[in-house]
């Protein structure tokens, strides 16, 4: 163990509140749909790959900005939300088969993205990707400072909007007790395939967010899943603001872990959190 | 135990053992070891998950585990191979143990969290291994290592070690399945809660599956690791075992002993297909789809599959010939006769007994007795504490005080299934049954796990007893989910009885039923109690509390406010007002 200087803590506490956003991010759809429709949707990884893979595509083969490439790649994703909806609703699927089915098309989206772009590293190359600034002596890399901002934004606004509208309201009513909020009149079958749209469609931004910022490579999708389960349920299941704050702390935790001892000791960290909160905290889930 | 299964997996052992010395090349010799390694796996990941229903994706935590204890203690430490294979399935099973130690006692840690949570302990497992000296990055590489001469060549002898355990795993699964501890384990599967009320040690069952799970799966590893020869953390630890177990046993039909080895010889023998062209890729692919598949259209499995269509056939028949025959029963076989009121003796006595849910006080300070006996009827409005106050005695909630001494014994401290064994039974308002038994097994369980313990084929004799006493035993082959609501009812009383209770606790039996119904119910809880079972006794219908009930006790707010003789009771001024309301009172 190495006692590192104040600047370089604080610089890689930093980089941890980022990756923290980061995890905050993926994380947001897969936790609304966990906890309000009861759905593990493991697809959530491989969609933010396959989106962040289309950016990569977009940027550095026909030239297209990852923010531009955006407004095909969330419509589009929404599209395919709704059509995993319908179809895992029309086979009443339990919450244990939906991790199962789930991770099964995990696998063969893994499998496609490597079929096409193979499993070498990628890195997308963008205008402003190299861009940094500072601040008060840190130095703040643009791609991450705008994927945060992203994540702090999108977090927020979901959370006002759960807690403020109509739909919101309903869409808590129907996580509460489906079959009682459709007696009161709220439309459980439209309402689902929106939120599973949404949560696909987040997923594609979190990917062009991750393609900015992160070396691609497509076994990195499994990697992902425990550090973001642990966010998710660490910050508390249908709660939008609940997994970027535990992704911060994850986070932070791991780049201090990092600049303490190895890179290589981060992900314990991660998965120690996760395995302390289902022991010791199971009455939020 | 059917000994012509056990002697059709010893004689495919043998046989398969013959094939190394008949001039096979090798490439099939690996081809078969490969189906072997699967077989092990899946088959032994059933033991805990397909049986008990606690999906583990964390099986290969502990493969790898056998895989690095094998090659730490051949390559750094010198033993020789086969030493190193007990090593291995000794710290696999350790680290089960661990960890079912602390997961096990979490009752919030079932279904998809369990899984999640087997999944972070192997990442956790790897980064441990890859930063010490145990592998510290490069790999081990075990070409080195002496070989066990059990053949001809060397891999005849790999060969040779993996039908070994492939033969044993597939027997120790057969064996579990077959043996009350099985019954005990599926029952674990159906409704945990209602097999540890039952008597089932579900704890230490869960421990004892994962750790001949988690045995099994290390020597697996060790074995593995001399065939792969050279290991490094991200292929061990990756996501191809656990999706590989769970895809077979799902294929092949987790609920029964021998889907996962069909599930692993279809899935190795498709893949080997597949890949043998030329793309990785689109094998794994496959995979995922044909999980996907599976799940959504084949949810039992092949083995299944295979074995409902088969006892549909079995039940239609069984059916024409019990309507033939129907054999009348009045009794049922339960603790040997006593006196019918002995008001000198008190069975069960709860002193000061108290249960909050955050805040909500549902059980305070409650005293009473009940004697010998006696049919002791439990009554007050809705939420006074009556089921609570069954729930407690059986053990379901642990009490926050107070003391509950049954024949002399302080039983605040057990566990439900130790107040199971000690003749306490209960029934559930709303029937609990094990839904993926047999109306024969809910009750032959009972049997296994109640006051008398018996064996397995004893218990199925003896449930018949119990069936026809209850009017059921020409729905013994029917699924729960088959019977009516009035079935239901009487299944979840067959069941309690079946336990050979001294103590049964029946928690609105009545509700729900149409009188001449009730008018039956109320005859044969007489009988029960004539055989000398004292009874407590929750019920809102008046007419059959004042018509059993020797005394009544009242409940409101979870305190006592009378105790007595029924019409007694019924006429005090608390109680009305605590029914009816002040005005009315």
């Amino acid at each position: 163990m190495v006692v590192p200087s104040f600047g370089l803590l604080a610089q890689s506490i930093l980089s941890g509140i980022f990756l923290g956003g980061m995890y905050g991010l993926v994380g947001l759809g897969l936790g609304l749909s966990w906890g309000l429709q009861r759905q593990i949707n493991l697809t959530h990884f491989g969609f933010v790959f396959l989106s962040a893979y289309l950016c990569y595509q977009g940027a550095t083969v026909w030239g297209v900005d990852p923010l531009l490439s955006l407004i095909i790649v969330i419509p589009v994703f929404f599209g395919i939300g709704v059509v995993m909806q319908w179809a895992l609703a029309r086979f009443r699927i339990s919450a244990f088969n939906s991790l199962l089915v789930t991770f099964g098309l995990t696998v063969v989206i893994e499998s496609l993205i490597q079929y096409v772009w193979t499993a070498d590293f990628r890195k997308l190359h963008s205008a402003y990707g190299e861009i940094k600034f500072t601040v008060f002596g840190l130095y703040v890399p643009l791609p991450e400072f705008l994927a945060f901002v992203v994540s702090a934004t999108l977090a927020v606004g979901i959370w006002a909007l759960l807690r403020h509208s109509d739909l919101g309201k309903a869409l808590r009513a129907m996580a509460e007790d489906a079959p009682i909020a459709s007696a009161f009149g709220v439309n459980e079958r439209a309402i689902s395939l929106l939120l599973s749209g949404t949560c696909i469609a987040l997923a594609g931004i979190a990917g062009a967010m991750f393609a900015l910022t992160y070396t691609l490579t497509p076994t990195q999708i499994f990697s992902w899943v425990g550090v973001v389960f642990a966010a998710v349920m660490l910050g508390g299941l249908g709660n939008p603001l609940g997994p970027l704050l535990a992704g911060m702390i994850i986070g932070v935790s791991e780049a201090i872990a990092m600049t303490l001892f190895a890179p290589s000791w981060a992900p314990i960290v991660s998965f120690s959190l996760l395995i302390l909160m289902l022991l010791f905290r199971p009455a939020r889930t | 135990m059917n000994p012509k299964v056990l002697g059709v997996i010893v004689a495919a052992g043998a046989a398969l053992a013959c094939l190394p010395w008949l001039g096979v090349p090798a490439f099939y010799k690996s081809f078969f070891y490969l189906l072997f390694h699967w077989v092990v796996l899946a088959v032994s990941w059933n033991i805990l998950s397909g049986y008990t229903g606690y999906f583990s994706f964390g099986h290969g935590a502990f493969f790898g585990a056998g895989i690095y204890v094998t090659a730490f203690c051949a390559v750094k430490l010198g033993w020789p191979f086969l030493a190193t294979l007990p090593a291995a399935a000794a710290v696999a099973a350790a680290l089960g143990v661990g960890l079912g130690a602390i997961v096990f006692r979490v009752s919030a840690v079932r279904g998809e969290l369990f899984a999640l949570l087997t999944l972070a302990v192997t990442f956790v497992l790897a980064t441990i291994i890859l930063n010490t000296p145990i592998d510290g990055g490069p790999g081990i590489y075990l070409l080195g290592v002496n070989l066990p001469k059990l053949g001809p060549s060397p891999n005849a002898s790999i060969y040779l070690m993996g039908l070994a355990t492939a033969t044993a795993t597939v027997l120790i699964a057969y064996l579990v399945y077959v043996s009350k501890f099985g019954a005990g384990l599926f029952a674990i599967h159906d409704d945990e809660d209602v097999a540890e009320v039952m008597g089932v040690p579900t704890y230490r069952f869960k421990l004892l599956a994962f750790a001949l799970s988690c045995a099994l799966a290390g020597i697996a590893g060790g074995i593995h690791a001399i065939f792969i020869s050279y290991i490094t953390v991200s292929e061990v630890f990756s996501i191809t075992v656990p999706l590989s177990v769970v895809l077979m046993s799902a294929l092949g039909g987790s609920r029964h002993w021998i889907g996962p080895a069909i599930g692993a010889i279809v899935i190795t023998c498709l893949l080997f297909f597949f890949t043998a062209g030329d793309s990785a890729v689109i094998g794994r692919a496959l995979f995922g789809l044909i999980l996907v598949l599976v799940i959504l259209f084949m949810p039992q499995g092949i083995v299944g599959m295979i074995v409902a269509k088969w006892s549909a056939l079995f039940r239609s028949s069984a059916f024409d010939t019990e309507i033939e025959h129907p054999r009348p029963a009045t009794t049922a076989p339960t603790a040997p006769p006593v006196p019918r009121f002995d008001s000198t003796k008190t069975l069960l006595r709860v002193e000061g007994l108290s249960k909050s849910f955050s805040g909500v006080k549902a059980l305070q300070d409650v005293t009473l007795g009940i004697r010998q006996g006696e049919i002791l009827g439990l009554v007050g409005p809705n939420g006074s504490g009556k089921s609570t106050f069954i729930n407690v005695v059986s053990g379901h909630f642990p009490a926050d005080r107070g003391h509950i001494v049954f024949e002399g014994r302080e039983m605040a401290g057990l566990e439900a299934h130790d107040r199971a064994k000690a003749g306490i039974a209960r029934t559930y308002q709303i029937p609990r049954p094990f839904a993926q038994m047999t109306v024969l097994d809910n009750v032959a369980l009972a049997c296994m796990y109640g006051v008398s313990g018996l064996s397995r084929p004893a218990a199925r004799r003896e449930a018949e007893v119990h069936l026809h006493f209850a009017g059921l035993w020409s729905r013994r082959l029917a699924m729960p989910d088959d019977l009516n609501l009035h079935q239901r009812k009487f299944l979840e009383l067959a069941r309690a009885l079946a336990a050979r209770p001294k103590l049964l606790m029946l928690d609105e039996v009545l509700s729900g039923l149409t009188p001449t119904e009730i008018e039956g119910a109320i005859a044969m809880i007489a009988r029960i109690r004539d055989q000398g079972t004292t009874i407590v006794f929750v019920e809102h219908i008046m007419r059959a509390v004042t018509a059993l009930a020797d005394r009544i006790v009242v409940l409101n707010h979870g305190a006592v406010i009378a105790e007595g003789r029924a019409e007694i009771v019924m006429n005090d001024l608390g109680v009305r007002t605590a029914y009816l309301g002040a005005a009315h009172a």
